[in-house]
């Protein structure tokens, strides 16, 4: 029948029309869409820091020259951290390689490193343009402890005038040497003492964990060189944090106390986000059982004057450079107040007190 | 047989090329364009460095109490993470917050609107809003769960501005003729505009509930559109060097942006010092943020603000 054979074809037409238009809609969702990678929960087995197995998800192309210049706030009264800057005296030395210079190495020289006073990037080979100290040894993770013993034999032939502390970081660590300036300006660096994130086991009086970095006072320093001179540390460990907390404790130099005056860490050997996301560090993770304080989740695990983080990948670099000395809340009075206390937490959480009260007064009283 | 295939045949072809067309002229929202727009608007700026100093400390005091937002977070049960986080962290600055919800959800309170349609559900909270709050706050922020807010900068933009004036604030997108402000970076109004879209609501002829178009208009539009019937128009919110304080996207999807298309000067290229919102985040990167923004800092660096705001209680 000629009606029946012309509904079939119409209907046939609408449900190929149907689904053309869907195909396509399906299409275009896909291509338009935005893709949203999730971050694998990437959980570092080995409290010893392993680079070896790079999961670097965020290459960047390009030259990065994300402008650590002071030029973004004008309005911005320094003194007090330019004072400090020239009262303690930072070099740094960051531990690197070859092949780490483009993907890493390149976003710590754009940010954090023009802070120190004085910065070093070591490597086995030397480099002139980065430019890069070549230590001549080879690459590799068992190298880590024999590299940091020379780089620091380095530091000390070269520069052991310029500086009164002398900073080790990885290049996927953040330093905020304005911070760590304040924890430092309260020693003297003819004391024996180095500072870091304080680990537990192996060592009586604990050591410092690698990634989180480490920093040596000038008389530290002189003696861990001296050390090795009279062979009263061994020169081989696979195990470069450890080693180094070791001869620590046998040339007397003493593992200081990094926590801030109301007791929160400041070297962190993770992101923020690992530290302040309850839960995220499962219970049976190492970190637990190696901290030498009893270690914080939640917002207690850091200091607003933090010095360090690590395994921070090249985004991350920039963005706690942008958190830190660029974005900030107009106007807002800061709870936790460094100066108001000379004894711990319970002194400043009773002037901040104080001082929200006065104002809160003062502002009801206009 | 044949007649068949061909009809079908021409029906997927016909299908095919009606998406297209309907794709590419009406802006379906299957994802938005990355790319950077050039906008013809309104740009409205912060104030001036300058301008700010030039108060007394009176004025000042008088300011920072004066400015009053009210906050409205569109929610429903299924973005329970994202409510969450937004309860227990930016919220809290904003003078007072809200959450409007599609339907009551027994673990927090909320204003159930009993509707999961997103436009029947602005229009209903800013009809309660208007109701409720018209003589208590003169500034009212919109905010989806996934948006980030730091107040105290929008309190700092909202400085010189005269809320009986008719604001409508954000960061603003063109589709075709329409000039609107993306809910995804936030909405702000002064409370001359929530006056005027009060009122507007109720026409249903200019600001009807059903869109009225062959496909559904997304609600920031519609909002655009009825706010325009009353005069009010949208305005691009910018720094006083130009950048965007309202953002559609986390900083870090920004930083990498900036990485690739201005690799010589990525800070320059990223974002506003003085951001007022992100968007796009995960509950856990609300926490950081909180961390990152009303914490930490480098020791030493002090300023001289116009305005004082105190932590919030609790």
């Amino acid at each position: 029948m000629a009606s029946s054979k012309s509904l079939m074809n119409l209907l046939t037409f609408t449900f190929g029309s149907a689904i053309g238009f869907f195909v396509c809609y399906l299409l275009f969702s896909i291509i338009l869409e935005e893709q949203v990678k999730i971050q694998p929960h990437i959980l570092h087995n080995d409290p010893h820091g392993q680079h070896s197995a790079d999961t670097d998800n965020n290459q960047l192309q390009g030259q990065m020259n994300f402008n650590a210049d002071f030029g973004q706030h004008k309005d911005e009264n320094k003194n007090i951290a330019e004072g400090l800057y020239q009262k303690v005296k930072i070099l740094c030395w960051v531990m690197t390689g070859p092949q780490n210079l483009e993907k890493k190495a390149k976003h710590v020289k754009a940010t954090w490193a023009q802070r120190c006073n004085k910065i070093l990037f070591m490597s086995s080979e030397e480099n002139k343009d980065f430019p890069t100290v070549g230590l001549e040894t080879k690459e590799g993770r068992d190298q880590l402890y024999w590299k940091t013993i020379k780089a620091f034999q380095y530091v000390y032939d070269h520069y052991f005038d310029d500086a009164d502390w002398f900073m080790k970081a990885d290049d996927d660590t953040y330093v905020i040497l304005d911070n760590l300036r304040w924890l430092l300006s309260k020693y003297s660096p003819e004391q024996p003492i180095y500072f870091g994130r304080r680990f537990k086991p192996y060592v009586k009086q604990g050591y410092m964990s690698g990634g989180a970095g480490y920093v040596l006072s000038k008389e530290a320093l002189k003696r861990f060189v001296a050390a090795f001179k009279m062979n009263k540390c061994s020169h081989s460990s696979s195990i470069e944090d450890l080693a180094l907390g070791k001869c620590m404790e046998i040339i007397n130099v003493e593992a200081g106390d990094s926590r801030d005056t109301s007791g929160r860490e400041t070297f962190h050997p993770f992101v923020p986000e690992h530290h302040l996301i309850i839960g995220y560090l499962p219970k049976t993770f190492w970190y637990w059982n190696y901290n030498y304080y009893p270690a914080v989740e939640g917002p207690g695990c850091c200091s607003d004057l933090a010095v360090s983080f690590h395994y921070v990948d090249s985004v991350t670099m920039y963005h706690l450079e942008y958190l830190i000395y660029h974005l900030r809340p107009y106007g807002y009075l800061y709870r936790y107040n460094p100066d108001s206390a000379k004894n711990p937490e319970e002194q400043s959480k009773n002037e901040a007190e104080e001082d929200n009260q006065k104002l809160k007064q003062k502002i009801s009283e206009n | 047989m044949i007649s068949e295939s061909s009809s079908f045949v021409k029906g997927v072809v016909l299908g095919g090329a009606f998406c297209v067309v309907v794709t590419l002229l009406g802006h379906i929202k299957v994802g938005h364009g990355t790319k950077a727009r050039h906008h013809e608007h309104h740009h409205i700026q912060a104030p001036n460095k300058e301008d700010v100093l030039n108060l007394s400390e009176g004025e000042r005091m008088e300011l920072s109490k004066s400015i009053r937002v009210y906050c409205i977070v569109l929610v429903k049960p299924k973005d329970l993470g994202h409510w969450a986080a937004v309860k227990e962290t930016w919220s809290k600055h904003c003078d007072k917050v809200e959450f409007y919800s599609s339907e009551n959800v027994k673990v927090f309170e909320s204003v159930a609107l009993n509707t999961n349609d997103m436009w029947v559900m602005m229009r209903k909270a800013y009809k309660i809003t208007y109701e409720r709050y018209k003589d208590e706050f003169n500034w009212f922020f919109l905010a989806y769960p996934t948006t980030f807010a730091i107040i105290e900068n929008l309190k700092y933009f909202l400085l010189k501005k005269d809320p009986s004036q008719p604001f409508y604030i954000g960061h603003t997108m063109k589709s075709g003729d329409l000039e609107y402000v993306d809910g995804e970076g936030g909405i702000v109004l002064s409370i001359e505009s929530l006056r005027r879209l009060s009122r507007v609501l109720e026409d249903s002829d200019k600001c009807p509930e059903q869109g009225g178009m062959l496909w559904k208009l997304d609600e920031d539009k519609q909002l655009a559109i009825c706010l325009k019937y009353t005069g009010v128009f949208a305005e691009n919110a910018e720094d006083s060097e130009g950048k965007d304080v309202f953002n559609t996207k986390s900083v870090g999807a920004l930083i990498k942006e900036a990485m690739s298309t201005h690799p010589q000067q990525v800070v320059d290229g990223c974002c506003s010092d003085m951001a007022i919102t992100f968007s796009g985040l995960a509950p856990n990167h609300m926490h950081v943020m909180m961390y990152g923004v009303y914490r930490l800092r480098p020791y030493g660096h002090t300023y001289n603000d116009a305005l004082v705001f105190l932590p919030p209680t609790g």
